[in-house]
């Protein structure tokens, strides 16, 4: 349950992270939702003295003995010291069956969405026997450029989404509620002023002078990882600090290749569930939520 | 309460500098939960163990692992990983201006209002009109305390806001995926959704969604929390549905109808 237990998990999970369903009028359309982000940081694991890689463990803050899941309880703290505990059940009950569906409520121009809303990404694969409404609702997103927007409950939290369409394939954009996002009047930013029409104008010509039709991926590249993964090679090949573990390929801590899981689940589907989307399915049922959950920090030695 | 300014800087573009400050655009909202132990519900502690020995290691002596390959790690020192750093500075370079339109919503991230310095109000502001004229946002590229980020500067009811954007390795785009194999929809099924999609079609109004979850969560939360034992709705399991195409016609039908009693 604490935060960390839970990313290892999210990690190694090779289905869908979840699945559902999407309501477009009365017509219902099963997906899988799979994270079109990925960590761009070189994998850091904490190592011992001589080299052995570390595992978090949980302890009683009263007598110091390890602690299983079954002895760790999630609690909410209404004051100093007191908490209210929330089971899973308790959350899942909190949230009714028809508010976990995607109900497209409202279709808009993606262009008319402020980017400030826009938070992370995913993909939505066609899950189930056919997958006509869901190549319709790509087919009609694409063509008209619209996104349809939604909230719906998954694992503990409550999300607003746009999805879209693009290659025929539905993706889907989390979005910050309207309460999540401050003013400038929350902030304090200082009343507007009008600025001199002259500084406008050198401003517009700065703009033009430096004006380009489109965003090059190249500008987004990730430096610092990159000179670190260069760095980290380096010292491999003189044979420098390096620490050999007996991990496997698809343990915990392989970072599993979302392209290829995706284009699994994408293509070549013959009526036939992959087995590993049953699977998840119903390990992702099983999963606690993913709430923010905080472990106290603080070490006893 | 106004907000506290998380960083300064000056936005550099040719020969030009707009000193600014950056606010948060975000607040958290999430109801943060602790892990107790369930005897004693006192928050509980954690170390990092040698799984080996079962022995706890402080801290102090905990080197850090980069990944070369599955099961191998480097360890670097702390002076290693500050050399892969970049050095500090406080510019934002706009390196280009690009159609407002142009930028794809997987890349932003996180937003960032500015705020004018003092010294110079009059450039920022110009410069949030100038971007809203030519319907641009700016590239961004700068290092703060230690990090490297890209970011869009845009304008937005005249005041300019920095939303930094996804590295390129962290965004699986859809360009890179198959397209999704099965028989493509006919021109009846299209016709009907492009209805569909029409009769629901909307300004996008974010005051229409509520965060109900976290709100029925809190509630239940501050009943439990003053000794209440509250109700709990019962699941229920939704209905199947028809043809694609009956299915559709019935939606269409039900929007209408709800549009006409609103209008009567």
């Amino acid at each position: 349950m604490p935060e960390d237990v839970d990313n290892v998990e999210k990690e190694s999970s090779p289905g869908p992270f979840w699945s559902g369903t999407i309501s477009f009028g009365l017509v219902s359309i099963p997906v899988g939702l799979f994270p079109a982000n990925r960590s761009s940081r070189v994998h850091a694991r904490a190592l011992g003295p001589e080299g052995v890689p570390l595992g978090r463990r949980y302890y009683s803050s009263k007598t110091d003995r390890e602690l299983p899941p079954k002895e760790m309880v999630r609690g909410y703290e209404i004051e100093k010291d007191r908490y209210v505990l929330v089971t899973d059940e308790e959350l899942d009950r909190l949230a009714p069956k028809k508010s976990r569906d995607i109900d497209l409520r409202q279709f808009v121009d993606v262009n008319q969405i402020p980017p400030i809303y826009f938070e992370r990404g995913y993909f939505l694969a066609p899950e189930g026997d056919s997958t006509k409404a869901y190549l319709l609702l790509a087919a009609i997103l694409e063509k008209t450029q619209r996104a349809g927007i939604a909230t719906f409950v998954m694992r503990g939290k409550e999300y607003l989404i746009a999805i879209t369409a693009e290659n025929g394939i539905l993706r889907a954009e989390t979005m910050r509620f309207m309460d999540e996002i401050r003013s400038p009047g929350d902030i304090g930013l200082p009343e507007k002023v009008k600025a001199p029409a002259e500084r406008t104008r050198h401003f517009i010509q700065i703009i033009q002078k430096h004006a380009s039709p489109e965003l090059s991926q190249n500008e987004l590249r990730d430096e610092t990882s990159a000179e670190l993964l260069k760095l980290v090679r380096q010292k491999q090949r003189r044979k420098q600090d390096v620490v050999v573990t007996n991990e496997k390929e698809g343990s915990n801590e392989g970072a599993p290749d979302l392209v290829a899981i995706l284009k699994q689940s994408l293509e070549g589907r013959t009526g036939q569930r992959p087995k590993h989307s049953l699977a998840g399915t119903r390990h992702a049922a099983r999963r606690p939520h993913r709430l923010r959950t905080h472990v106290a920090k603080r070490a006893r030695r | 309460m106004p907000a506290r300014a998380i960083w300064k800087g000056s936005l550099v573009m040719g020969s030009e500098s707009v000193p600014v400050k950056l606010y948060s655009a975000v607040e958290d909202r999430s109801i943060h939960f602790h892990v107790l132990e369930k005897s004693t519900l006192m928050r509980i502690a954690q170390h990092m163990v040698n799984p080996e020995t079962g022995e706890q290691v402080p801290s102090d002596q905990i080197q850090k692992g980069f990944k070369a390959e599955p099961g191998v790690y480097v360890r670097l020192t702390p002076e290693e990983l500050e050399q892969t750093l970049p050095e500090d500075s406080r510019q934002i370079e706009i390196t280009r201006f690009v159609p407002s339109d142009n930028i794809h919503q997987q890349w932003y991230d996180r937003p960032y209002y500015l705020a004018p310095d003092e010294s110079d109000s009059e450039s920022y502001f110009a410069l949030a009109e100038a971007l809203e004229h030519e319907k641009r946002e700016g590239v961004a590229r700068w290092v703060m305390r230690k990090k490297r980020y890209v970011g869009a500067l845009r304008a937005e009811g005249g005041y300019l806001l920095l939303i930094t954007m996804k590295f390129a390795e962290e965004v699986v785009s859809a360009s890179e995926l198959p397209r999704p194999a099965g028989r493509a929809p006919d021109a009846k099924e299209l016709q009907m959704a492009e209805q569909l999609v029409g009769a629901l079609q909307a300004e996008f109004r974010p005051a229409d969604f509520r965060d109900e979850y976290r709100e029925r969560v809190m509630k239940f939360i501050e009943a439990k929390g003053s000794g209440h034992k509250p109700r709990l709705e019962v699941v229920t399991r939704r209905r199947e549905s028809k043809s694609l195409v009956d299915s559709l016609a019935a939606s269409i039908k039900k929007v209408r109808e709800s549009r006409e009693k609103r209008v009567a």
